[in-house]
């Protein structure tokens, strides 16, 4: 059968084109491969090669026409034994479907209508009652990977200094000792390398925890954590994924400047396929981090060096995981919600304490994962307060502060009685100078300032 | 060329000849297929095509065996197909339909197979090599004497995190085989103009992998290196390069023009390297195979590419809920539950 060749499109916004020029003419025989003519697209002239093969038996577009939409027959290709009378014959199908308008479905974005308190998950973590010992939250890390790594042989960690050096900020203390040097593995300083080589030992079957010195240096490894390890799953619709943790110290420390001094938490929220989790106490820590071990997709995980010798109560238990998306309300008030998360919480605690002095009574709620958001428990107490304050140490512009306020306004403007003021670090790298890092970072005076805004006190 | 003598000495057997030639030609007319419908707008965005490089994969998966990995760039087609993916599959993930490999949402460059242990299909140039050792990683790890092929190109080997992965691999004795697809070109920039050396397989020797270079025209060529290196990994000696020279007859993607390289050239390498050629006329010579012969084997080609494209037209669309499933996986997507022995 005669069939028809079509005005190729030839680049993905390409709708119609220029015959430049034919290098074939009517009776000659072509074979695939071969170039039929010459195209100018709207980005540059392209040849255009034979598929089948055959011979020319007419040319319905002369050279040099301008504006020949895609998927126009621009000649006609006979095959043996055919004549060019047989034309007419030739049919393409395939260009009317390319022709159809996708389908677009009419979908109105979800809409805040009268909204209802959203029934938050206030259920304990642990059994009441449940014995406590005081730990820090490094050790707290530390144990949270020794469990897990006797519960799964195929859990290992990686990463510079953790095994000979035993951290180096000491999370991974110990492990080399009890699990030996195939699952507690040094790596050269090359964050992109061994980021990349962990989520492939997860394609091929592993759950591994790679360790970052700090998150300043994830920056490097950044490509394999999104491109690589959050979008494969969605990418293979379904068949594989990157079950893995990437670890480490994140946002300020103390006096070390601009590069070692950021917090990501809303870089990495910002992620479809990744869970963020940024823990405040060491319980936390523990549970959230069991749990991210767990979990079947990559997980962020966002300590703070200058949280991980502060000690906290740990429940004593043989197992228990904390699941993500399940906020902690630290203190119930009724004045003023103050969310926050990571070393954020100590701000905020201290402020609530100090303002109930003055007879404003805080609810602080420690959000513990940044994806999912536990948006839940935040629309519950902003609906019993009407006032919200978030605080964060990352920058100001588009940070976790703006999405809750974005998130409140849309799901409980009615009950706000007055605008969510969020609490960041300032919009500058960090100085080292010990008085201007100070200024840099958000205090406890910040945090009872924005209440008293918000409480209009 | 009739005449030309493979350059390598295997005791190959008709058969193997013939299927190579089958699965080299299944690449080049999937391809040009898949060409054509770029064309006619059923396959958007990026699409790179890989013909005239059949047979680096064709030979190298006649080098695997079963339970070995790979995992690749973007110019992934041929390595699917190459490893037993059903063109189908291939086809429809290339038209974004629910019949694809990827249910439609991966496309052209993000493919994968579990069953078929290939990983993708990566988009950025260079990711995939750490991937590939890492899988290789995995393998050690779990001991199961497995080797990875991390195919990388000319313009992937000046990416920093190959070097990384190099040093790595190296000191963690990893069961990778490098494969550099030397095609001559990155993107539009010549090796000549992109590369301060001219041997790319030389670069392992700083971190002591041994590496070497392959007349990519030639599959048994490729085959026999193929095995060398396979060996070599699978005996725990750690990771090998190969450099594999090869050429693409089309432009990058689709939409390249190729204007950095004369119409000379690329006829000069079709008429007198191709590699499917040079296998048709060993056959024929040989007296392997009858004209007949290898018009069934055409005829059956025919058929299948045919076939793919007519699944990938029909096949629907993905349906729009499938829109937010896949972001999140509720259970370990791996699914089989890898056994390992005690820690």
């Amino acid at each position: 059968m005669a069939t028809e060749v079509l005005m190729p499109a030839l680049s993905p916004t390409m709708e119609e084109g220029t015959l430049a020029k034919w290098l074939v003419k009517e009776g000659d025989t072509v074979s695939s491969g071969d170039i039929l003519a010459e195209i100018e697209t709207d980005k540059a002239t392209m040849e255009f090669e034979a598929v089948d093969e055959g011979v020319i038996g007419k040319i319905l577009v002369a050279e040099g026409t301008e504006g020949v939409k895609v998927n126009t027959a621009i000649a006609v290709l006979l095959e043996e034994g055919e004549s060019a009378d047989d034309i007419g014959a030739a049919s393409a199908p395939a260009a009317k479907e390319a022709d159809e308008a996708p389908k677009a479905e009419e979908k109105a974005p979800a809409q805040a209508k009268a909204p209802e308190a959203p029934k938050a998950d206030r259920s304990p973590d642990w059994p009441e009652g449940t014995e406590m010992k005081t730990q820090t939250v490094r050790e707290a890390l530390r144990d949270a990977m020794a469990e897990e790594m006797r519960a799964d042989a195929n859990v290992f960690v990686m990463g510079e200094e953790v095994a000979e050096y035993q951290g180096a900020y000491k999370v991974t203390q110990g492990l080399l000792d009890e699990f030996g040097a195939k699952r507690v593995i040094d790596t050269p300083i090359t964050e992109h390398g061994f980021a990349g080589i962990g989520v492939g030992a997860a394609f091929g079957g592993l759950r591994p925890i790679v360790e970052f010195m700090t998150f300043n240096f994830a920056m490097q490894a950044i490509d394999q954590i999104i491109n690589s390890a959050a979008k494969t799953l969605y990418m293979s619709g379904g068949q594989m994924g990157a079950p893995m943790v990437f670890r480490g110290p994140n946002g300020a420390a103390a006096r070390v400047g601009a590069q070692h001094s950021q917090d990501y938490g809303a870089w990495y929220a910002h992620i479809p396929g990744l869970k963020v989790v940024q823990p405040y106490s060491a319980a936390d820590a523990k549970g959230l981090l069991k749990q991210a071990i767990r979990d079947p997709n990559p997980v962020i995980f966002l300590e703070n060096e200058i949280l991980y010798g502060k000690s906290f109560e740990v429940p004593v238990l043989d197992d228990f995981t904390i699941p993500f998306g399940k906020a902690k309300i630290w203190r119930e008030g009724t004045d003023v919600t103050i969310v926050s998360w990571g070393i954020g919480m100590t701000y905020a605690l201290e402020a609530a304490e100090k303002l109930a002095e003055e007879g404003i009574e805080a609810e602080v709620i420690d959000l513990r994962t940044l994806r999912p958001i536990d948006y839940d428990t935040v629309i519950a107490s902003v609906m019993k307060t009407n006032r919200c304050v978030t605080v964060e140490e990352g920058f100001p512009v588009a940070s976790i502060g703006n999405h809750l306020s974005a998130y409140i306004m849309q799901n409980a403007f009615d009950y706000l009685d007055a605008p969510v003021i969020n609490c960041t670090g300032k919009d500058v790298p960090m100085p080292y100078a010990a008085n201007l890092e100070k200024l840099a970072l958000t205090t406890t005076a910040e945090v009872m300032e924005a209440v008293k805004q918000v409480t209009y006190r | 060329m009739a005449t030309r003598k493979s350059a390598a000495k295997s005791n190959v057997s008709a058969d193997e000849l013939k299927s190579y030639y089958r699965d080299m030609l299944l690449i080049r007319r999937f391809e040009e297929k898949a060409g054509q419908l770029y064309g006619m707008g059923l396959i958007g965005g990026f699409c790179h095509l890989y013909i005239g490089q059949e047979a680096v994969v064709v030979g190298l998966e006649a080098a695997a065996e079963e339970g070995d990995k790979r995992v690749t760039s973007y110019r992934d087609h041929g390595h699917m197909l190459a490893c037993g993916m059903d063109p189908d599959g291939v086809m429809a993930e290339l038209t974004g339909r629910e019949g694809g490999y990827s249910k439609g949402k991966g496309g052209s460059m993000h493919m994968f197979s579990k069953e078929k242990h290939f990983y993708g299909g990566h988009g950025i140039v260079g990711a995939q090599v750490p991937i590939g050792a890492g899988l290789a990683f995995a393998d050690k790890y779990l001991d199961n004497k497995r080797v990875t092929f991390a195919y990388f190109g000319d313009g992937a080997a000046n990416q920093g995190q190959v070097y990384e992965t190099f040093n790595m691999a190296a000191l963690w004795k990893l069961p990778v085989v490098f494969v550099i697809e030397n095609n001559q070109y990155a993107m539009g920039t010549s090796q000549q103009r992109s590369t301060s050396s001219a041997d790319i397989y030389t670069r392992g020797e700083a971190f002591g992998i041994p590496g070497q270079v392959v007349d990519g025209m030639d599959v048994l060529a490729v085959k026999e290196a193929g095995e060398k290196a396979v060996g070599h990994c699978r005996s725990g000696k750690g990771p090998y390069i190969l450099e594999i020279k090869t050429y693409r007859y089309r432009g990058h993607s689709m939409s390249d023009p190729a204007k950095y390289r004369t119409r000379e050239e690329v006829q000069k390498m079709r008429e007198e390297k191709d590699a499917i050629e040079r296998v048709r006329h060993m056959l024929l010579d040989g007296g392997h195979a009858t004209e007949d012969d290898l018009k069934a084997i055409d005829k059956e080609i025919k058929d299948i590419v045919n076939k793919s494209a007519d699944f990938a037209k029909e096949s629907p669309e993905p349906s729009l809920d499938e829109l937010y499933t896949d972001i999140y996986a509720d259970v370990l997507p791996q699914g089989d539950a890898i056994e390992t022995e005690e820690a």
